[in-house]
């Protein structure tokens, strides 16, 4: 075989992938035509619920240094697309969160408590109240993608106007779960919403490392649904966004994918990570620069809408709302083995029986 | 020379001491690389053997599966981590269907000489599916070996067997022996052999059957029964779960005529079940009792809050010994 001259092929590519953005980091309005149209009411909601669930964090870090909480993973510097996504829903919708993603669940209803528990290794505080529709955060990165493709076929072929919507790192978007489960939403055209919070992370390995990809708002070209890069700590770009993607599932055109560029203040989780290892102070600082909640703050400030009193208020009521609900955790009753036996089987098989009388008995 | 070290410890420096004397192994999985690893397994590895060879990959426990095997067929030795045993699943068809199947698909022309390393086990409060003990579920497929050591010294010397052995070995790490305590390990290499029990306490009267974190907990429950009653507990360490050394086991119970078998597992068809089964036919007219089992109960693993309770302690397993000998 000869030499050839060059090939002239030229492979596929995608367009140059914009961040949408609403509010610049000192809450000007950089576009106007996508400013959503919420009430005074309904601004000053947004940035309580991000107050909170700063307050939340920091507790919740101090709490687990004191052993009076297990498992937790920060979320710190994630409150804008956090809170703008979840805010766009209704409350019939239905949320896959991942371990992170307590404060969406908790804004969907369940009670506070119930995520402390959880926290703390409680089955109770997966037993979701019969009027809240989310799952318990799941542990099995990837596993939640393919599930909410699932159940948001189930609301379409009930015909049932609800959305499924899930959230994954940006290190899950590597795992076959998430292309799986994006692929398939695309065939069955599900009412499902699926938001990657790129904080840049997935423990320590940075984004560059999971794909060659220039973003992953891309990858769902490639699944045949639309995917949009947004501003993840412009909480109005994540909720005008969300918004427009979650009524278009409702109203039956198909899903969507978002990517939000976000950043996390705090360690991966409670048990041992040391960011230190892995990102520099330098990055951190530059991420702080755009804090959500400073700019939401200032963009209500210039409106009249936020004043250093209602900051103050918010942050006493949710200190006495965490009180509260750790004060709930610590009454719920202990488990026993008997009563996990128990909770295997609709019902219980023989040999099962014979071990809860068996555990029943050395437990006493 | 030997040093006073961890577990953890131990099994760095089988890496070390195995990538110095062999530049095809290779160390990989989620964190591994600049992090050394989210509990330090593989702390200082890329910085001394560089990038190509103690590498992050992308969150895919499926592709680290599918990667260990294609380096594998290319003359490498793969050391490839899974960041917890409960994220298996994930992996599970390139454990299950391809890796242990290799060999025998090929005739012998291809091979899988991987290790799959893995923390897990319960007692240090980990969310779901970071504690389950899966080696049940791995022992079941033909063509893979499954190795769990209890103490530093055997650490080492077991993974560097792993390392050099020419088929896929499941090398499950008990989270809670990581740091527990501190054993003497000999410096660089040694290895201890795969499928070899060791006898860790000798005795007369009873034989518990055991490996990892249990081996600790029948050892105390042995030195109770000897100050409660005199009776004398043979302990036997596994230390290979799959395919195990059942010789050792026979030639004890041939002694004691009794035996018991602990492991941290649910109860049904894990590695306890296989034990009795194979005592029962190599050694069933020596037996002047039941062979008993003490497990976890057959649920899902705990929730945390209450794994202390769920995990078989040293007093259920005296329970048992009592039973036996009283039989
Ligand atoms: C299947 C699976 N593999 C590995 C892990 C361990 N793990 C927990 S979080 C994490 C990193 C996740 O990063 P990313 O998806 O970016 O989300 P983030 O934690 O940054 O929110 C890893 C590797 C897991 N929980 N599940």
């Amino acid at each position: 075989m000869g030499t050839k001259a060059p090939s002239q092929l030229k492979p596929i590519r995608t367009e140059k992938v914009e961040t949408i953005q609403v509010l610049d980091a000192q809450g000007k309005v950089v576009s106007a035509d996508l400013e959503p149209q919420l009430s005074d009411e309904q601004l000053r909601e947004i940035m309580k619920r991000m107050v909170f669930t700063r307050v939340l964090d920091q507790r919740a870090i101090s709490l687990n240094r004191q052993g009076r909480l297990g498992f937790y993973a920060p979320v710190s510097g994630q409150e804008g697309t956090m809170i703008g996504s979840q805010f766009a829903l209704r409350k019939e919708d239905f949320i896959l969160p991942s371990y992170r993603d307590i404060p969406q669940i908790v804004w969907h209803g369940l009670p506070l408590y119930q995520a402390f528990l959880y926290s703390r290794g409680h089955q109770t505080g997966g037993r979701i109240p019969e009027n809240v529709n989310v799952l318990m955060p799941q542990i099995i990165i990837g596993a939640q993608i393919v599930q909410t493709t699932g159940v948001a076929l189930g609301f379409k072929k009930k015909n049932e106007k609800r959305v499924a919507v899930t959230y994954i790192g940006d290190g899950g978007t590597s795992q076959g779960d998430f292309y799986e489960g994006i692929n398939f939403a695309g065939v069955y055209q599900t009412p499902s919403v699926y938001v990657v919070q790129n904080n840049q992370y997935a423990i320590s390995v940075p984004v560059e490392m999971q794909t060659n990809a220039d973003t992953l708002a891309q990858k769902a070209v490639a699944a045949g649904i639309p995917g949009y890069q947004v501003d993840g700590m412009d909480v109005l770009a994540v909720y005008a966004v969300m918004s427009e993607v979650v009524e278009k599932a409702r109203q039956g055109e198909g899903p969507a994918l978002l990517e939000c560029l976000t950043y996390r203040y705090g360690p991966h989780t409670m048990a041992g990570d040391d960011p230190t290892r892995y990102r520099t102070d330098k990055e951190q600082d530059e991420w702080e620069q755009n804090d959500p909640l400073v700019r939401f703050r200032k963009y209500l400030k210039a409106k009249d809408l936020w004043s250093d009193e209602d900051e103050e208020q918010t942050i006493e009521e949710a200190k006495e709302e965490i009180k509260k609900a750790v004060k709930k955790a610590d009454e719920t009753e202990e488990m026993t083995i008997p009563g996990l036996i128990d909770s295997m089987y609709e019902t219980l098989p023989l040999p099962l029986e014979e071990q809860k009388a068996e555990f029943g008995k050395t437990e006493e | 020379m030997a040093q006073q070290m961890t577990m953890i410890q131990a099994i760095t420096d089988a890496m070390r001491v195995e990538m110095e004397r062999d530049e095809t192994v290779l160390v990989f999985g989620e964190d591994v690389g600049k992090n050394g690893g989210v509990f330090r397994a593989t702390d200082g590895l890329q910085k001394q053997f560089g990038e190509e060879r103690c590498f992050d990959t992308p969150l895919a426990e499926s592709a680290i599966g599918g990667l260990a095997i294609g380096l594998g067929l290319t003359g490498f030795r793969p050391v490839a981590e899974i960041q917890f045993f409960g994220f298996v699943f994930e992996m599970f068809d390139s454990i299950a269907a391809q890796a242990s199947r290799m060999r025998y698909r090929s005739g012998g022309r291809y091979n899988s000489p991987i290790v799959f390393r893995s923390p897990f086990g319960g007692g240090v409060k980990t969310p779901e599916l970071h504690a389950d003990s899966l080696e049940g579920h791995v022992a079941q497929n033909p063509g893979l070996k499954v190795v769990i050591p209890s103490n530093p010294y055997d650490a080492k010397g077991l993974l560097i067997a792993s390392i050099r052995d020419n088929d896929p070995v499941i090398f499950l790490e008990h989270m809670k022996l990581y740091r527990s305590f501190r054993g003497e390990v000999p410096e660089g290499d040694y290895t201890v052999p795969l499928g070899k029990a060791n006898v860790v306490r000798e005795g007369e009267d009873v034989t518990i059957v055991t490996y990892g974190a249990m081996v600790h907990t029948s050892l105390k429950a042995a030195e109770q029964i000897e100050q409660e009653r005199g009776a004398k507990v043979e302990v036997i360490d596994l230390r290979t779960v799959h395919p195990f050394d059942i010789d050792t086991v026979v030639q004890s119970v041939q002694k004691t005529n009794r035996a018991i078998v602990v492991q941290e597992a649910q109860k049904s068809s894990g590695m306890a079940a296989e034990i009795m089964a194979q005592i029962n036919e190599k050694a069933i007219l020596h037996l002047e009792a039941p062979v008993l089992r003490v497990t976890a109960p057959d649920t899902v693993y705990a929730f945390s809050a209450i794994e202390d309770k769920w995990i078989p302690d040293s007093h259920r397993v005296a329970q048992a010994i009592n039973k036996v000998l009283d039989f």
